[in-house]
């Protein structure tokens, strides 16, 4: 007999139903481009409410905030690249306190800050030194920052004050990759790692969907090694999730869905179009989202 | 006399940006920031460091519009902040709004709490100015873009890199601020913005109109110098035989 480390697989209801009201929920990918929109639209399916959410901000976090599940959310932007200002995202800002469309309470850091507290967390630290924020107007609007003098002097003499960045630690991480194996070893076959290892770490438990799982030889058969971003430790739960990053990028897997990006964006603008957007797209599961995706598309 | 458009002068001087920066990345924001970095390459600073704006950094600069070229590194995100924290880079962002001090907002306009237009949000503009070089890309030179105080400040200006301490002031470097109308740099009182040249075709009197704040002007002011002719063919036939610098500069 083989003894072989876990089976993690799961389906994406399995992954939300270990999701609790209020918890801090780390979303991987970076703006529009790999995002974990399949767990997104689950828990916009789900009655999750109250939720804080750090993410390098793209539609995650304009559905979510159209969706008024946001109590807090920790951002450096919100964008969805081919169309800079996400529209969900500006109607949730831009929304009266007293609204149910307002995020209660929004933390906007510099992005070198974002990294640094995820880096913390991960770190298993509560904080870190970093020049990013000083004399602007994040420590003004997040009067709960701190600074921090260096216990060594500086040049000249004077020691530094520098932002001590606290720790951005999650309850969970939710991120997409290419591949992984049944164990959560996972490997990202696109451009940019972004930070998702880093979230992982900086997680309590981490769940990863993937466009597809493989068996852990087939991870390298075509891919250098140095493409596993995420090992195993990382991670407690993998979900097969084809066209799960949908409509943000994947690639070498799909390009971002543009067609259907500008769609989001005109219905957001608009409460008539929203309901017919929310109607035709995630008022299903999951394969009724990607049936609803190819039925526009063959449009 | 040249027939340079306004779009290839612009580029010409936030090229000059550049010029003297020596073996840096380039961070160019925007499609005349990221002309302009490869004109720079091209001509005055082979030396310098261009990306794709996603996670490469070119060997030779390719058209706008296109990535097609030879690679030399990788610059995902996660390196680019490295860099940032490291030093050798000289960024141009964009600026919703700027104050004479250099005060940047690319965040939200009107108050934090309930803005009356949601931007992108600080970015990565408060590291990059109290870490790098930085000079700002303004298309549309106005009193909405220009004002007396920013809303929100994203990037620091020189007064408050200098209240928040060393750490703050010790790599804070504000460099130039080019737009549509003219070149300013930081050489006014105590740091604050400075008209450096004007654009062939616009006056002073243009430029102080569009400006919300009371500019200094120096006695010997210049005319923003024409692109040469090696410049002209680069812009025209190599780096945007497109003409996708016309969208955002258009001629007059």
């Amino acid at each position: 007999m083989t003894l072989r480390p876990r089976d993690k697989r799961m389906s994406i209801e399995e992954v939300v139903g270990q999701l609790e009201d209020g918890m801090t929920i780390g979303i991987g990918g970076w703006g529009s481009r790999r995002k974990p929109m399949a767990f997104v639209r689950a828990i916009l399916r789900s009655d999750l409410r109250d939720l804080t959410i750090v993410s390098w901000g793209g539609p995650d976090v304009g559905l979510l905030a159209r969706a008024g599940r946001i109590r807090r959310l920790v951002y450096a932007f919100v964008s969805l690249d081919s169309i800079p200002l996400e529209p969900n995202f500006q109607r949730a800002r831009q929304a009266a306190p007293d609204s149910d469309a307002h995020i209660p309470e929004v933390v906007e850091l510099d992005e070198g800050m974002f990294q640094t507290g995820l880096r913390a967390a991960a770190q298993r630290l509560p904080f870190l030194p970093t020049r990013a924020g000083l004399g602007s107007d994040v420590l003004v609007n997040n009067t709960w920052l701190r600074t921090v003098t260096s216990p060594y002097p500086g040049p000249g003499g004077t020691p530094e004050e520098l932002v001590a960045m606290p720790a951005l630690e999650l309850d969970v991480a939710l991120l997409h990759l290419n591949r992984a194996d049944a164990h959560g070893n996972a490997t990202y076959l696109g451009p940019d790692p972004y930070f998702d290892d880093l979230f992982a770490m900086a997680a309590a438990k981490t769940y990863l969907s993937v466009e597809q799982v493989v068996d852990t030889a087939g991870l390298t058969v075509d891919t250098p090694v140095q493409r596993l971003l995420l090992n195993r430790m990382m991670v407690d739960g993998v979900v097969e999730a084809p066209g799960g990053a949908h409509f943000t990028s994947c690639v070498p897997d799909y390009e971002r869905d543009e067609r259907f990006q500008k769609a989001y964006a005109a219905a957001a603008k608009d409460d008539e179009a929203w309901a017919r957007f929310e109607r035709r797209f995630l008022s299903g599961d999951e394969a009724a989202y990607q049936a609803a995706v190819k039925e526009l598309a063959d449009e | 006399m040249s027939d340079a458009t306004r779009s290839e002068v612009v580029a010409a001087a936030i090229a000059d940006c550049w010029a003297e920066d020596g073996e840096i990345f380039a961070a160019a924001m925007g499609l005349l920031p990221s002309l302009g970095a490869r004109l720079c390459k091209l001509t005055t600073n082979p030396d310098l460091m261009i990306s794709d704006g996603e996670s490469l950094f070119l060997a030779s600069p390719p058209p706008l519009g296109s990535t097609a070229a030879p690679v030399e590194g990788w610059i995902p995100f996660r390196k680019v902040f490295d860099v940032v924290a490291w030093g050798p880079r000289h960024v141009m962002m964009g600026a919703t709004q700027l104050d004479r001090h250099g005060n940047q907002n690319i965040s939200a306009i009107g108050p934090f709490a309930q803005p009356k237009r949601q931007l992108l949000g600080s970015r990565g503009a408060p590291g990059n100015t109290v870490s790098n070089r930085t000079s700002y890309w303004v298309p549309k030179h106005s009193t909405r873009v220009f004002v007396e105080e920013v809303d929100i400040v994203s990037g620091v200006g020189r007064t408050r890199a200098l209240e928040a301490g060393s750490a703050a002031s010790r790599f804070h470097d504000l460099h130039r601020v080019v737009t549509d109308l003219a070149v300013l740099d930081f050489g006014g009182p105590d740091g604050t913005l400075r008209l450096r040249s004007v654009h062939p075709g616009v006056s002073v009197d243009d430029v102080v109109a569009a400006t919300g704040f009371a500019l200094a002007v120096p006695d010997d002011l210049a005319c923003t110098r024409e692109p040469t002719a090696t410049e002209l063919m680069l812009i025209r036939e190599v780096l945007d035989p497109r003409g996708l610098r016309e969208r955002e500069v258009p001629s007059a």
